[in-house]
């Protein structure tokens, strides 16, 4: 459940990394390479090493597809259904992976945000990623 | 037994050495009550904890992430025996704190959060990966006492 104060908060936060979206999307996924190694293995068609071209223009689709999500808020749903699409038939994701992902994406908006990175714009964005990650992964069965 | 590579020990070593762990300790718990407030559940005795402000104020929430904190510590000042570090540990938790286990991880998830705001840049991804295989550790530990 997100209150409008967190919805605003949410849309500023994404509107602001949209300028850097092929940083902070790469970022996340390197953490996300480094920490949790498993999660390489959906990657073996792409060249994930860092600052490679792959892995910056991914980087960059996921943090546009978050922020065009933001704006969206109240009908992720229908946003998101290709996405969802894709990610339950073609992709096929083990939905743990999800908070992994997650995970990373907010350890990447602390190390820049520092102290911004409130704990509520934490709990914000936190609620606003699994909201996210559920309806991609709605599709799976 | 844990294998640590040098630099996860000297990286583990490093980030704890230079850390406040009163404000750190008071952060990441108060952090945890308020992105997953059904941690609230275990600190039913310490008063106001109804926001964000009220629980980032609440010195009952200060005083007992210094004490999380500086249980962290004996993890850090034991990385090759983390498991027997904390036997009794996992024990309080389980018979007379009663926490879910699967909370040890939220915890943990906040505390790198505070830590990742505070180094920025520094707390690269291989940081970030030997500071969680600790973490990692250290919650293994805690749930190996639960039956």
């Amino acid at each position: 459940m997100l209150s409008n104060t967190e919805k605003e908060l949410i849309v500023q936060i994404w509107d602001k990394m949209l300028p850097v979206a092929e940083e902070i999307g790469s970022e996340a996924l390197l953490r996300m390479f480094t920490t949790f190694p498993k999660t390489k293995t959906y990657f073996s068609h792409l060249d994930i090493s860092p600052r490679s071209e792959h892995l910056r223009c991914h980087g960059k689709k996921i943090v546009q597809a978050l922020a065009e999500g933001a704006r969206n808020i109240s009908t992720l749903t229908t946003t998101l259904a290709p996405l969802s699409r894709f990610h339950a038939y073609q992709l096929r994701i083990h939905p743990t992976n999800f908070k992994l992902f997650n995970h990373c994406i907010l350890v990447t908006l602390a190390c820049h945000m520092g102290e911004n990175f409130t704990p509520v714009a934490h709990a914000a964005i936190d609620k606003f990623l699994s909201a996210f990650s559920a309806v991609l992964a709605e599709k799976f069965r | 037994m844990v294998e640590w590579t040098e630099f996860e020990r000297t990286t583990i070593q490093d980030i704890f050495s230079k850390m406040n762990y009163d404000v750190v300790g008071q952060q990441s718990l108060a952090r945890c009550l308020i992105v997953y407030p059904w941690t609230q559940r275990y600190f039913g005795n310490f008063g106001n904890l109804y926001n964000a402000a009220a629980i980032m104020g609440n010195p009952m929430v200060a005083a007992h992430g210094k004490v999380v904190l500086h249980g962290l510590d004996r993890a850090v000042k034991n990385m090759d025996n983390i498991k027997a570090t904390y036997a009794e540990l996992s024990v309080l938790h389980s018979e007379k704190l009663h926490v879910d286990p699967d909370n040890f991880r939220l915890l943990g998830d906040c505390l790198t959060v505070v830590v990742a705001a505070q180094l920025g840049a520094a707390f690269t991804p291989e940081v970030q990966a030997a500071f969680q295989k600790f973490l990692a550790v250290v919650i293994s530990s805690l749930r190996r006492q639960y039956q």
